[in-house]
This record gives structure tokens, C-alpha cells and sequence, in this order.
């Protein structure tokens, strides 16, 4: 947290997403700093997908801003997010199943090809080449998530573990600078939630992309991120190191109840 | 007994040998049928790989882009800018229907798009008898309906156009999909609106250039069918008859759309011809139907769909 990393790449201020006269969050402000591991833990219902779905641009909030990158971003749509260097998974695998596992990959670089379609159309070498090129970088991220023996496997067949690896692919793919991680371990047996641990911390590591991830598993929660913040019932109860927010009384409260004595 | 399979099996293939410049055109028959059902398959074949939509209103596209060609020639415009304007209207309704009935409706299950666009076949029904009436109109674009004989053989110079006008499209459309990402962007957008949109496929914009390009085909699909028979209502019935072909050759597949489009419009005459007298004939309206049937039963992607797979 020191240093010019410090500043955030995203940020969060004082948003909150109504459904209704369901608040789902409440004035919530966070910042995610540049080259950080993030999670963002809470109890079921209190707004973590909620946040990521507002940062992602499928939710907007009706008041409060996030800027991205210095740029203000509250009212975009999920396309120009991703656009923007957003790359997301989801809490409910949302792969395309039909597709091979290399499809999949590759649709992750649809935004970094260029050119009209017409040109495409017409001047076939150009779009093969590029096509070669985009094809040679998600083998570098299949060779990476270890998953060469699956590459031609419709995404739809896999086991569940594998499907959120694929998934994590497609996201990296993109090559984004901020990378939102929606329970990426959920469902997993402790040998498979150790290597998406690995993986996790590889991209962070090597390619220093910024990661934000909402995750149940303490146990992981602690091991890999840098910073933790606390939502409850749509409001940040706490923003820390995760020895720090282990220990906040605010926090196991909204873990184990509150204790009337 | 005999009698009755010797007529099966053995009588048609008789009659095929006996006279074989009948058999020839028999089949061109055939094949020109087939290719008309496969323009107006295709037109379902695009819009079902860019969003999971069984349009029922291709059917209903394909009527009014022939009424609109039809009321704008019959107005004194001259053909060629008729054309263009027609384009333009299909263009301009795609870009309507993706406002007004797709937004909307994103993310919704494909049982409630497929109502609206039962509801959309209503309404173009309507709209295309309010604005240019309801009679039967005679479509003249100048190629005429004469024949002309080739080795022996009967070929109508009207049938051939369609059938050229059909390959070309299939081609560019094939080129289209094929060699560009937007082929890739399609397939993902019909298998996951939300998953699309996270990796930065503007969902619009490709229903938009679809819907666009199922109007034009309409046009196409349009011109042939009302030249042959003339612009009526019946027309969007014809989107009846191309759902066998969908079933042959797969719903999301363009040349499964011609393949299928020429095994029904084949056999469909060659049953007709060959082996309609043994029932009395009628043939031709039930054949496509029975063999969709069949297909249903034994390979239900159809002879090039993507195989449907689920993890139980």
C-alpha cells in the first residue's frame, strides 16, 4: 500500500444499487489499488455480486460514481467495460457450452481484433494472420491454466471445477487490467481451489494484473489477498489487511450474530 | 402383395431409366423448389445462431418485403430504386424490432422471444394489408417466365435466376460467417447473452446486422416466391414448410439450410412423380413433414447442427 502503486486504479465512491425498495448497497466506497488482490467477503445477500455487477456495467447505481483509470465510468454498458480492460467471471459458470474450451478462449479476444468485417470478408490473408496471432496467445494461457488435454472439449462437458478454469481463461484472454473474480473457488474440492489459488496468484504475479475477488473460503481469503473489505446488508463494514479485518469485532458480528450481554 | 412392392421398389426406378430427360427434370425441378425453401431457411438459420430465437416471423418477413417491392413498383417506381428502397425498409424494420421487441427482452427465456415474434408475424401481417392492401399481386422484375430447352431438357429461364440469386447469397453469406469473427461473436451471443456481453460483444449491434441481413434474404426469398405465384398472404405460410428443412439441416447451420432445402424439395417431387400414384398422390404436401419426423426421432441436431450436450 505505499508507494505510486497506491493510487487506485478503480474506484468506487459512495455508490448504491436499488432494486426497488430492496437497497442492495448502500454508499459504498472502495478503492482498488493498482497490482493488488482484493476480496471482498460478506454473508450471503450482502451485496458482493451486486458491487461486481455495478463495476462490470450490468447494474447502475442511482447515485455514487466509479471511475476507472482516472475516467468516469457509472453509466457504461457491460460491452464498453470490457472494452475498457474489465474482464469478469461469473458465480454461476457462464461459459459458452456449446463451444470448445479453445472457442471459448477465443471469443475472450474478439475485442483485441481489428478491422471492419467487410475487409475481413474480402482480404482473406490479413484476418488469417490475425487470426494465427490471437490463436497463439490463448495457447500461451491454455499451456499456463494447464489445460492442453481439454482444448478441443465442448465447455458444456466439462466438470464444474474445470468450467470456472476455462472461464478464468476466457477472462484473461483479454488481457485486462482489472480482473473480477465472482467466487472462483466455489464448488471446488481443496485439491482444485489449490491451483485456482496458484493460478490466481500467478496473474497477479507475472502479468500484475489487478485482481478483485468475492470469495467464502476464509481459509483462501487470508492466503491470497493483499487487502480484504467487509460488506453487510449493502454497507462496507470493514477495508484492511486481512489479519486486521480477521480481528474486527464489526466483522464477526456479522459473521456469528451479535452477542446481547 | 407383390403387386405393391413391385410399385414400390422396383416400377419407380423403371420409369427413372425408361425416360431419362423426364428424370432430369424431375429432379431441376426439384432443386429449384428446394433452393426457394432453403432462402426462406436461411433467413431463420441467421437469426437462430445470433440469439437462440426461433423467428416465426421469417415467414411474415419474407410477405411484406415483397409487398413493399410489389406497392412501390406498382406506384410507378422504377425497379432497380424499388429495390434499394425495400432494402432500406427491412434494414430500418431490423433496427425496429431490436429497439422495440429484442432490449427488451434480453436475457429472457427463448420461450418468451419466440412469442414475440409470433406476435411480430401479427403485426406484419397487419401493417403490410393496411399500407398496401390485401389482394393478390402479380411481381414483375423483368426476368421472364418462358423456358428454354437444353439437351433435351425443359429448364424455366425464371427457376434458373432463382436458383443462381440463391448460390450467390449462400456464397457471400458463407464468407460472411465463415471467414469473419463475427461468425465466432454469433455463436456466442446465442449461447449466452450475459457471458457475450462481459467479453465485449455489443449484443445490438450484432441483432441489428442479423436481423438486417434475415430482411434481405427475405427480399430475396420474396422476389422468387412472388414471381412464381404471385404476392398474396399465403406467402408467410411458406415459413411452415421451410421448419422441415430447419430440422434436416440443422438450425444452426447455413449450409445445412441448403442441404436440407434441396433433400426436401428433391424428394418431395421425386415422391410426387415417382411413387405419388401408388396413394393416390398428395405427396409433395406431406413428405417434408414425415421426413422431419423421422429426423426428430433418430438425429434430432439435424444433418449439421451443433450436437446439443447436457451434463446430467
Amino acid at each position: 500500500m505505499t508507494g505510486p502503486d497506491a493510487r487506485p486504479l478503480l474506484e468506487v465512491a459512495g455508490v448504491s444499487v436499488r432494486f426497488g425498495a430492496l437497497v442492495a448497497l448502500n454508499q459504498v466506497s472502495l478503492g482498488i489499488c493498482h497490482g493488488e488482490i482484493l476480496a471482498i467477503i460478506g454473508p450471503n445477500g450482502a451485496g458482493k455480486t451486486t458491487l461486481l455487477n455495478a463495476i462490470s456495467g450490468f447494474y447502475h447505481p442511482y447515485e455514487g460514481r466509479i471511475v476507472f483509470d482516472g475516467k468516469d465510468r457509472t453509466h457504461l454498458k457491460p460491452p464498453d467495460v470490457a472494452a475498457l480492460g474489465i474482464a469478469r467471471t461469473f458465480q454461476n459458470v457462464a461459459l459458452f457450452k456449446g463451444m470448445s474450451v479453445l472457442d471459448n478462449l477465443m471469443t475472450g479476444r474478439l475485442l483485441k481484433m481489428k478491422g471492419s468485417f467487410l475487409l475481413e470478408a474480402l482480404y482473406w490473408g490479413p484476418a488469417r494472420r490475425q487470426e494465427l496471432e490471437h490463436r497463439a496467445f490463448v495457447e500461451r494461457i491454455i499451456d499456463f491454466l494447464e489445460i492442453q488435454a481439454i482444448r478441443k472439449t465442448a465447455a458444456g462437458r466439462l466438470p464444474y471445477g474445470l468450467q470456472k478454469r476455462v472461464e478464468l481463461g476466457r477472462a484473461l484472454a483479454a488481457e485486462p487490467e482489472l480482473l473480477l473474480l465472482d467466487e472462483p473457488m466455489a464448488g471446488m474440492n481443496v485439491e482444485e481451489k489449490e491451483d485456482m489459488c496458484r493460478f490466481i496468484l500467478d496473474v497477479n504475479g507475472e502479468f500484475g494484473t489487478t485482481i478483485a475477488l468475492i470469495e467464502h473460503d476464509m481459509g483462501v481469503v487470508m492466503d491470497i489477498s493483499d487487502r480484504v473489505a467487509v460488506l453487510d446488508y449493502g454497507r462496507k463494514i470493514a477495508d484492511g489487511a486481512p489479519e486486521q479485518v480477521r480481528k474486527d469485532p464489526a466483522v464477526r458480528d456479522a459473521y456469528l450474530g451479535v452477542s446481547h450481554d | 402383395m407383390t403387386e405393391l412392392l413391385y410399385g414400390i421398389a422396383v416400377a419407380p426406378f423403371k420409369d427413372m431409366a425408361g425416360s431419362p430427360a423426364f428424370f432430369a427434370e424431375v429432379l431441376i425441378g426439384g432443386v429449384f423448389a428446394g433452393l426457394m425453401y432453403s432462402l426462406v431457411a436461411l433467413g431463420f438459420v441467421l437469426i437462430f445462431k445470433a440469439s437462440g430465437v426461433f423467428n416465426f416471423a421469417q415467414g411474415a418477413m419474407v410477405l411484406f418485403a415483397a409487398l413493399t417491392l410489389v406497392g412501390l413498383i406498382e406506384r410507378g417506381v422504377p425497379v432497380a430504386l424499388a429495390l434499394v428502397l425495400t432494402t432500406a425498409v427491412m434494414v430500418a424494420l431490423a433496427w425496429v424490432i431490436e429497439r422495440v421487441v429484442l432490449r427488451p427482452l434480453v436475457n429472457q427465456e427463448h420461450i418468451i422471444l419466440f412469442m414475440a415474434t409470433i406476435g411480430l408475424t401479427f403485426f406484419l401481417e397487419g401493417f403490410g394489408e393496411m399500407v398496401w392492401g390485401a389482394n393478390v399481386k402479380k411481381l414483375d422484375i423483368g426476368i421472364p417466365d418462358r423456358s428454354f430447352i437444353v439437351a433435351g431438357i425443359q429448364i424455366n429461364q425464371l427457376e434458373l435466376s432463382a436458383a443462381v440469386t440463391s448460390a450467390v447469397l449462400v456464397a457471400v453469406l458463407a464468407v460472411f460467417f465463415q471467414r469473419t469473427r463475427i461468425g465466432r461473436a454469433l455463436r456466442a451471443v446465442a449461447d449466452d447473452h450475459e457471458a457475450a456481453l462481459s467479453i465485449g460483444i455489443p449484443l445490438k449491434t450484432i441483432w441489428m446486422i442479423v436481423w438486417s441481413v434475415a430482411g434481405i434474404v427475405a427480399i430475396v426469398a420474396g422476389i422468387m416466391w412472388g414471381a412464381k405465384s404471385g404476392v398474396q398472404f399465403s406467402l408467410s405460410l411458406i415459413a411452415l414448410k421451410s421448419l422441415p428443412v430447419l430440422i434436416l439441416g440443422g438450425f444452426t447451420s447455413v449450409p445445412g439450410a441448403i442441404v436440407g432445402g434441396l433433400i426436401i424439395g428433391v424428394g418431395e417431387k421425386m415422391g410426387e412423380v415417382y411413387w405419388g400414384p401408388l396413394v393416390g398422390g398428395a405427396i409433395e404436401n406431406w413428405f417434408a413433414y414425415v421426413l422431419a419426423l423421422a429426423f426428430l426421432l433418430f438425429r434430432p441436431q439435424g444433418l449439421f447442427g451443433e450436437k446439443i450436450i447436457e451434463r446430467v
